[in-house]
């Protein structure tokens, strides 16, 4: 499994670049993660990390878009503001998480 | 002239390629069919291309109405009659009540993996930004106007309007 360092911390990662490790994630990694795909956050990027990062540990896998509007309560328009175009995998990307794999 | 790494210099992190979103990129969908479970391949791949920032377009036109017509909508029907894909004997599907049975048992599975009912699918749609349009000739067909639709329609147009709107675009019709 390839490594990378992001801002000085040595993580392991996919193919693609997504964390593989989720227990190599800090809050402080999430914000050098977020400033890699030029996203600063706010309060409500992290309401939306912190959602994914629970439900992630209770289900196992990476909720949809469809799950973080109706069970974390974050309204779909918001998630397309705050992780712009392609919101499900940035948040993943940004909570240290695999990307979704569900369809809807 | 080579150039050597200054020392301490720290490789690029390596991080996934958002940043290369093909905005050229269009979805234009054609639905044509009523029939519940050919209102979802439509709904699905439309959520998904959104989900990857590309810019995408519904059309709903003949029976593809009762997907945005208010009083169908939320009312779509499977029938396992002429569909051989069920694998149940044909007879089957004409005894009474064998349609709301199907449909019932079809909701059910598809509300049990979290997948929202077609209006609220579309309107999870509209929220990711996509583009419903209602055919001009349908509309006219079934007497319907725009207040006879789903809220979020932009507007009742003729082919060759939606032609021309998703100019350059990947079309699927279904």
């Amino acid at each position: 499994m390839p490594t990378t360092t992001i801002d000085g911390h040595e993580i392991h990662v996919d193919a693609e670049g997504f964390m593989t490790d989720p227990e190599e994630w800090t809050e402080v990694l999430g914000k050098s993660l977020a400033h890699q795909i030029g996203i600063e956050l706010t309060d409500e990027h992290w309401r939306a990390i912190r959602f994914l990062r629970s439900d992630f540990h209770e289900q196992g896998e990476t909720a949809t878009l469809r799950r973080i509007s109706v069970v974390g309560g974050i309204p779909t328009k918001q998630l397309f503001e705050l992780f712009p175009q392609k919101p499900a995998k940035k948040l993943a990307y940004v909570a240290g998480l695999p990307k979704p794999h569900g369809c809807v | 002239m080579t150039s050597t790494p200054a020392p301490g210099a720290v490789e690029t992190p390596f991080v996934p390629s958002f940043g290369e979103v093909d905005t050229s990129r269009k979805l234009a969908i054609i639905c044509s069919k009523g029939t519940l479970d050919m209102a979802y391949p439509g709904l699905v791949l439309a959520n998904a291309a959104l989900g990857e920032g590309i810019e995408t377009h519904l059309f709903f036109t003949f029976w593809g109405f009762d997907m945005i017509n208010k009083k169908t909508m939320g009312d779509l029907k499977f029938t396992m009659l002429g569909n051989t894909a069920t694998h149940m004997p044909q007879g089957l599907g004409g005894l009474p009540g064998m349609t709301a049975l199907a449909t019932h048992q079809m909701r059910k599975t598809i509300a049990d993996l979290g997948i929202p009912d077609v209006p609220e699918f579309l309107q999870q749609i509209v929220d990711s930004g996509g583009h419903l349009w209602a055919c001009r000739m349908s509309a006219d067909m079934q007497h319907l106007e725009m207040e006879d639709l789903y809220d979020e329609v932009e507007d009742i147009i003729s082919a060759s309007d939606f032609i021309e709107k998703t100019a350059g675009a990947q079309l699927l019709f279904i």
